[in-house]
């Protein structure tokens, strides 16, 4: 009886055990970086400048930028003593954790709206909070379309498969744009984000500056357009992609893996235009700066006809005080950023599937970060 | 006590009033000022939890642009800013009844083959396997219901589709299977265990006396589960399911991991789409702005609500059958 009585007890706990590790790897699941890859796994570079950075910090905001920060973090931390911890909360909570003193820099989607400005003011003594756009990121249009490798869309009709207007993919405006592709008598299931999410706000921001009439919505970081299906997160949209035969979504491109296809773009540019990590480069550069003093916050082109601009892309930013930083974390994230807006961090960047800064505003943001006190 | 002693006792002191009390010691006061203290204080705390909660959902819901219990929508990030909670409402109730109908026959049979028919050898490992399901997570039922259970429903949903489509609640368009339907089935699952347990201990608890007074009638064990076992144990079962429809009313990971959500009330429960109160807060909780929050807040204040109609309606039923309840029997 004892004895029944102990094997009892051992099975509950290998069975916690195992539903316990279970739930692990379900929290690891939106990992996609590739942290083994390239040259983030050699010996950390010795051109990072600690000065006297040390301690911890505390960091949080957008999921977008998470495998970015994560990859900065491997080098900044084997060069300095420091310990830094972003947690991903999303671009709402880390704004929110900046304008109440929590964090000393956050990350955001989206750049700080006059409220948070006003908010910034109480916790950066003398001065405020300012937007410097560190990461770019395409964000890739992912198709599953059984014998249909290579698919061209516009914007107008990215806007129409995912307002529900057009609905089967041997539709004369797809096959308009794709003389070449078999396509099959197949429904087509567009997914987007169930979370509020930055993508989606940067997805309907250029179907709404690029095709207004056939995307009459307002935007925004909730999903307006009716029809379609829902996954939570990129990497939910991404699965669903992959497993739903005639499923069509937009995630990050860093999600855009193990066979899934992605969607060129016919911007009018001579030849459509992949999603890359190049192109969308070359679509930041088109860029406009908007922000005020120190605040670097862009204003994206998105009708951009370059050629070889993908235009559409989100651009998540680090915001921090630029002046009245708090005295004990202000020189570990100044190191931080240097680091990361350095020639080396934005290196890692594409490695990692995200687009590195053009040049011209990187040098923008060395001189801010170079300034922050 | 006292009432009864009145009659030829002089009128009690202080003292053995206090004694009457049983709080004349000081380890009896002390603990009597803690329990009554932790008692205030459990009050003080709901009410200014309450408190918050309402002033906050007062906030948001006076700037809804949109009607907050009719609205098919759910915006907090526009301006002005539209949300209503009828698809969460339709959505969260539709759900849990498809568990309850799915889940509540299951377990009172598993219940009773525990209980009446299976072999004492086995019943100890079966409870046993049923215990392990209520310590899965929640997020691993999602996992599990997105990778494994998805893909296999629609062949379920054909069928369905073939036979039943006729009816409109059971038509389908094609589409992965992450609808009501698929939900419902894996709330019934997660439910299952504690619904099972509960109306277990209960059937364990009918008299020896009723049953063997039915057998002695000439009952077969089958009229003795019907004449004597069920009836007995109604409100326990009634309360098991109870349990279990709270937890289905608040279910949110897995829902939100298996579900494909959107503002829209479906006539067919196999259309992917539809929403409940706690999947729709996890999902839209930390991207969303200070007033999107109170917005989320007031919705779950109205699941708050709901939760609380239904466990008193489930008070109501079981006050009604007391005859049958344990105390009398």
């Amino acid at each position: 009886m004892k004895l029944q009585r102990m094997n009892r007890r051992a099975l509950a706990l290998g069975a916690l055990a195992v539903s316990g590790a279970l739930a692990l790897t379900a929290c690891g699941s939106d990992e996609t970086g590739n942290p083994d890859g390239g040259s983030s796994n050699a010996a950390a570079p010795s051109n990072i400048k600690c000065d006297d950075a040390s301690g911890q910090v505390l960091a949080d905001g957008s999921s977008a930028q998470k495998n970015a920060v994560d990859a900065w973090v491997k080098q900044f931390s084997a060069a300095c003593q420091v310990e830094i911890n972003y947690k991903a909360g999303g671009s709402g909570a880390g704004v929110t954790a900046f304008t109440q003193g929590q964090v000393p820099w956050a990350g955001s989607d989206s750049a700080l709206k006059p409220d948070e400005v006003a908010a910034s003011k109480k916790i950066c003594s003398g001065g405020q909070g300012i937007d410097l756009p560190m990461v770019g990121g395409p964000i890739a249009v992912g198709y599953n379309v059984p014998g249909v490798d290579k698919l061209v869309l516009d914007s107008a009709t990215i806007a129409k498969i995912f307002d529900s207007k057009i609905t089967n993919w041997n539709d004369p405006a797809i096959a308009k744009l794709n003389p070449d592709a078999k396509l099959p008598n197949l429904k087509i299931q567009a997914f987007h984000r169930s979370d509020e999410s930055g993508t989606t706000d940067n997805f309907t921001k250029y179907l709404i500056a690029t095709a207004k009439k056939d995307f009459p919505y307002e935007g925004g970081k909730a999903w307006q357009a009716k029809g379609g299906q829902s996954a939570p997160q990129s990497s939910g949209v991404a699965a669903q992609v992959k497993q739903t035969a005639g499923a069509i979504g937009y995630f990050e491109l860093s999600y855009a893996k193990d066979g899934i296809k992605t969607v060129a773009i016919d911007t009018g540019a001579a030849e459509p235009v992949e999603a890359t990590v190049d192109n969308a480069t070359k679509a930041i550069a088109e860029a406009k700066a908007v922000g005020t003093g120190k605040d670097l916050a862009l204003e994206l082109n998105y009708a951009t006809k370059a050629d070889g601009a993908y235009p559409m892309v989100l651009v998540t930013y680090e915001i921090v005080c630029d002046k009245g930083n708090k005295s004990e974390t202000l020189p570990a994230v100044k190191a931080f950023l240097r680091y990361a807006a350095s020639e080396d961090g934005q290196k890692i960047l594409a490695e990692n599937d995200y687009a590195p800064m053009p040049e011209e505003i990187i040098t923008k943001v060395r001189t801010t970060v170079e300034s922050l006190s | 006590m006292d009432t009864t002693q009145i009659a030829d006792a002089p009128p009690p002191t202080a003292e053995q009033k206090r004694a009457a009390r049983g709080a004349t010691r000081p380890g009896d006061r002390i603990f009597l000022g803690l329990s009554r203290g932790s008692g205030i204080l459990l009050l003080v705390i709901m009410a200014a939890i309450a408190g918050f909660l309402t002033y906050r959902a007062v906030l948001a819901i006076s700037k809804d642009d949109g009607n907050f219990l009719t609205t098919f929508e759910w915006n907090t990030g526009v301006n002005p800013p539209v949300f209503g909670i009828a698809v969460l409402a339709y959505g969260t109730i539709v759900s849990s009844i498809i568990a309850m109908v799915i889940a509540v026959p299951v377990s009172v049979a598993i219940a009773l083959f525990l209980t009446h028919y299976a072999p004492r050898r086995l019943r100890g490992p079966i409870a046993y396997v049923i215990d392990l399901l209520a310590a899965v997570p929640s997020i691993v039922y999602g996992l599990w219901g997105a990778l494994v259970l998805v893909p296999y429903m629609s062949g379920l949903f054909g069928w369905l589709d073939d036979y039943l489509g006729w009816t409109g609640i059971f038509s389908w368009q094609g589409g992965a299977a992450r609808s009501m339907l698929t939900v419902g089935i894996l709330l019934a699952i997660m439910i299952l265990p504690i619904v099972t347990n509960v109306s277990r201990e209960v059937f364990r608890q009918v008299p020896q006396m009723h049953e063997e007074a039915a057998l002695a009638l000439g009952a077969t064990r089958w009229e003795v589960i019907r004449m004597a076992v069920i009836p007995f144990g109604r409100s326990g079962v009634i309360s098991a399911s109870m349990l279990g429809l709270g937890r289905a009313l608040g279910e949110t990971m897995a829902v939100a991991t298996v579900l494909s959500p959107d503002f829209l009330i479906h006539t067919s429960l196999l259309d992917p789409g539809g929403g409940t109160f706690a999947q729709n807060i996890a999902s839209k909780f930390s991207e969303a702005s200070e007033f999107g929050r109170d917005a989320l807040i007031a919705s779950g204040l109205v699941l708050f609500v709901i939760t609380l109609l239904v466990n008193g309606a489930a008070r109501a039923i079981i006050a009604r059958r007391k005859e049958y309840s344990g105390a009398n029997a």
